[in-house]
């Protein structure tokens, strides 16, 4: 055959020494355009909206759990002054109600909270009281799913499971149209 | 002295540069995969609040952001220090979402639009109002599965 020997003859190659050199260019390119951030973040569903205000004179006091922050960043809980970091605990004790406590929420599914800020609190605050609220769930379903499956609460358990868990004990928080008392 | 110079003289140290672009093509691709390029300059100052019930965002192209602060320095004496929204790259005000919220979702296939996922940048020291303005705008729009951004707290 001519044509392989003629291939052979010509023993071509391309000469791979800049390839370095233009890998280079580009692994400095991504070097200087790259961020690692990570994108984390407090994942919520909101409420359809709708005109009429949710009226929620028609539950039981007991099974409502009423946060309210003001302009100056100051939580009341149910009444009492509370600090942020009380607020687990506590909403845990009256979401679950342990000793039956004619005060606290009847069963889980009927415990709602109820969260109200004004318009001039901190968003900061804010989402840190959300957090604590949302903390009081996560843990709860880690200890339903310890109990009943044996493992921590997490979006790989297979659905059932975790729609079982949801059914429990689901998460009801109501966010009330701000007040407008502070400054913003 | 002389064992030293001898052993020099006769051994031809050299480094085969053969597998560099292998080495330099692994950290490459490492960055290129890692990468999240910058689409927007940020006008606004944003510093996320620490939370420790933190859900990660997923799919890229499925999200789209909003950012809340005030603006940086050098656009402090056309917007002033108030709070601002920047939507893309400009500053916005709360009216223009519904039409950002649309453009970005023309882009998507059917099937995906409704995991469409708001993230909302907002700094720490913003205050409720503009925040609950934004929300009651994108409840308005029927975007209801939103993000709130923000960053690992160490745990105690």
């Amino acid at each position: 055959m001519a044509k392989t020997s003629s291939r052979d003859r010509m023993n071509n190659e391309i000469n791979a020494g800049s390839m370095a050199d233009i890998a280079f260019l580009l692994l400095i390119f991504f070097l200087v355009t790259t961020t690692i951030v990570e994108d984390k973040g407090i994942l919520v569903k909101l409420p359809i909206w709708s005109e009429e205000e949710p009226d929620i004179t028609k539950l039981k006091e007991r099974n409502v759990f009423a946060v309210l922050v003001n302009a100056q960043n100051q939580l009341l809980v149910r009444g009492e002054p509370m600090r942020v970091e009380e607020l687990k605990d506590f909403a845990k004790e009256f979401i679950a109600n342990p000793t039956n406590r004619p005060d606290l929420s009847e069963k889980p599914t009927k415990a709602i909270i109820s969260l109200k800020n004004d318009r001039g609190t901190e968003y900061g605050t804010y989402l840190s009281v959300y957090n604590e609220l949302k903390a009081a769930y996560n843990e709860l379903w880690n200890e339903l799913a310890q109990k009943k499956y044996g493992r921590d609460y997490s979006e790989d358990m297979p659905y059932a499971y975790r729609k079982a868990i949801r059914e429990e004990i689901p998460m009801v928080l109501s966010e009330a149209e701000p007040t407008a008392f502070g400054e913003e | 002295m002389a064992k030293f110079s001898k052993k020099r003289g006769k051994a031809k140290p050299a480094i085969s540069t053969a597998s560099l672009p292998d080495i330099i093509f692994m950290l490459l691709f490492f960055f290129m995969v890692v990468t999240v390029l910058r689409d927007a300059e940020l006008k606004v100052k944003v510093v996320t609040p620490f939370a420790s019930e933190l859900t990660k965002l997923e799919e890229k192209s499925l999200v789209n952001y909003l950012y809340v602060g005030k603006p940086t320095q050098q656009y402090q004496n056309v917007y002033g220090t108030k709070p601002r929204l920047q939507l893309g790259d400009k500053f916005a005000t709360v009216r223009d979402i519904p039409l950002f919220l649309e453009k970005h979702k023309v882009k998507l296939p059917e099937n995906k639009r409704d995991r469409i996922t708001s993230s909302l940048r907002i700094d720490g020291e913003v205050t409720m109002g503009i925040v609950s303005d934004i929300k009651t705008q994108l409840r308005k729009s029927g975007q209801l599965k939103v993000n709130y951004s923000a960053k690992k707290k160490a745990e105690k």
